[in-house]
């Protein structure tokens, strides 16, 4: 069954078999009070890929991927209309509970923000909200978590230590990790390397590449480099519209749109 | 062009002397004004210890009170409002922090809430004996606890709530946000970030508010008087509705006999209540230091 082309003339995305997507947002449309920031989104995102989604500030990217996972339901005032299916169920409807869709799809934020305990306890929180008591499982999961997110070895003889001790870039990882112990099947970043260093940036976009054999990976970032660099599809979002959405390799070296070219070298944004 | 422009940063470097000496006498006026208030705070302690400090003896903490002032002693006082305590903090601290979580955390922020706020603020400010014959009138008389430990209890747990309620809200409210986001998006229900995340990080701030208000309850007399609480007691407590006597009360029945003996005696009481009160607010400030360093 081929997806229906976008709404906008110009955007163009790749036609695919509806099953495949892990989600699939139809004609969302949101509003902050008056402000009408999202609108008419049409995507479908693949599971196992790095999607991007680029655009310059105030676009509306953030408030999209906070969409995915509920989170915007925190903020007071919002309004939405349209739907968005995580593998085939749409996520506003009552029976689908938003604590379910937030433990299959997790989210690593902006800035890191581990709780103020131990790196034991930060990824332990995830297992104990969740009901599992079994300091067993809990501790392995600990420790195959920290691997995951390539932490362990740096952290392995700390464990019972404060998170605060540590780095910026290994706060993130161990927010990544605290997300990788509850076995979800999308992670959502929004801009997460954004507060940190270049060495750690590095590190965590290595990881990216090799969490999305295992995890769909949806990443909002503001820098165009590090979309090029770690993506498989790129999405660029301008004034809460989906402009153009494609392969990462066709968005920066042919993208179809003349905004999506301004944006990419560098004439506004 | 060139020599206005010379001439206007000329005067300006010419101001300074003028600023800075303003500087310098606005920074002696506030010097002046911390130290007057510590003289009053001195002397004021002074006074106090030099007139009680040798009437603190052992038989002083063993002894009731008495016509006597040889044999007058403090101990009815002292358990009397230790009885009295035990009744104030939970009945603070439960409802206090509860108002605060539930205003917080799942009100909606509209008219109503905002009026209730608005009344708990202005709580806050009514003066103790008003409290006293709420006491009365409710815990007093229609539920029937007569002037015992209960109703004392009571009003004095209701005078010191809004101070509880605002401490705890606005340690809550200090939660960073990140923090309670992190825990959502693993999953939790609301419950379960309150009480994980939230009361966690809000419990220093909790905790030294509510002792601040706690050590207000010790110390306030106004409503003990209405309420109807004796300044003459013989015997210790028993039971929650028994009748009993508070340091305050102790005090204030001294300071109004005639004798210099009680007034010097009553200077003691002071002492022993002012170390109470310092004791709490050593606790408040410990217990911030030490979870601030996390």
């Amino acid at each position: 069954m081929a997806l229906t082309a976008v709404n906008t003339k110009k955007s163009s995305q790749p036609v695919q078999n509806e099953e495949q997507f892990v989600y699939n947002t139809k004609n969302l449309n949101l509003w902050y009070g008056e402000h009408h920031a999202l609108k008419n989104i049409n995507l479908g995102i693949k599971e196992k890929e790095v999607t991007a989604i680029i655009g310059p500030s105030g676009c509306g990217k953030s408030t999209y991927i906070k969409t995915l996972n509920r989170m915007i339901d925190l903020v007071p005032g919002v309004k939405t209309n349209g739907q968005i299916e995580y593998r085939g169920r749409d996520i506003f409807s009552k029976e689908f509970l938003v604590e379910e869709l937030r433990t299959r799809v997790g989210m690593v934020f902006q800035k890191p923000n581990p709780f103020p305990k131990s790196i034991y306890e930060n990824i332990a929180f995830g297992l104990k909200i969740h009901g599992i008591k079994n300091k067993q499982i809990i501790t392995e999961t600990v420790e195959k978590s920290l691997r995951g997110a390539a932490l362990w070895d740096e952290v392995k003889d700390r464990i019972h230590e404060p998170a605060y001790g540590l780095s910026g870039g290994q706060q993130q990882r161990l927010c990544i990790a605290r997300c990788l112990a509850l076995e979800p099947d999308v992670i959502l970043m929004d801009e997460p390397t954004s507060a940190l260093d270049p060495v750690s940036t590095l590190k965590v976009e290595e990881l990216i590449q090799e969490l999305k054999e295992k995890y769909s990976i949806i990443i909002v970032t503001h820098n165009m480099q590090q979309a090029a660099r770690i993506s498989d599809k790129t999405a660029f979002f301008l004034n809460g519209e989906v402009v153009e959405f494609d392969s990462t390799d066709t968005i920066f070296n042919s993208p179809a749109d003349s905004r999506t070219d301004d944006y990419i070298s560098g004439r506004f944004g | 062009m060139e020599n206005t422009a010379r001439v206007k940063s000329e005067e300006m470097v010419g101001r300074i002397d003028g600023r800075l000496m303003k500087n310098k006498v606005i920074k002696g006026i506030f010097l002046a004004a911390t130290v007057f208030t510590s003289i009053i705070l001195i002397v004021l302690l002074y006074r106090i210890i030099s007139q009680g400090a040798p009437y603190l003896s052992w038989d002083f903490f063993q002894n009731f009170a008495s016509r006597r002032p040889e044999q007058a002693g403090i101990k009815a006082a002292v358990i009397g409002t230790l009885w009295m305590m035990s009744v104030v903090i939970p009945t603070a601290a439960i409802l206090g922090v509860g108002t605060a979580i539930y205003l917080e955390e799942y009100a909606k922020k509209n008219a109503l809430t905002r009026w209730i706020q608005m009344n708990i603020s202005n709580l806050a400010g009514v003066p103790s004996v008003v409290f006293g014959l709420l006491g009365l009138t409710i815990f007093v008389r229609v539920f029937g606890f007569g002037n015992s430990i209960l109703a004392a209890g009571f009003t004095m747990a209701l005078l010191v709530l809004p101070v509880v309620i605002v401490a705890a809200q606005e340690a809550i409210r200090a939660v960073p946000k990140e923090l309670k986001e992190a825990s959502f998006g693993l999953g939790a229900t609301k419950w379960q970030t309150i009480y994980r995340v939230v009361l966690p990080y809000a419990i220093p701030g909790i905790a030294t508010g509510s002792i601040l208000a706690f050590s207000r309850a010790i110390g306030e007399t106004a409503p003990l008087i209405v309420v109807g609480i004796p300044t003459f007691v013989a015997f210790l407590p028993s039971g929650y509705l028994d009748s009993f006597t508070a340091l305050p009360m102790q005090i204030y029945n001294w300071t109004s006999r005639p004798q210099i003996e009680f007034h010097n005696l009553a200077a003691a009481g002071i002492i022993i209540l002012l170390g109470v009160l310092i004791l709490m607010n050593s606790i408040a400030v410990w217990i911030r230091n030490r979870y601030q360093a996390r």
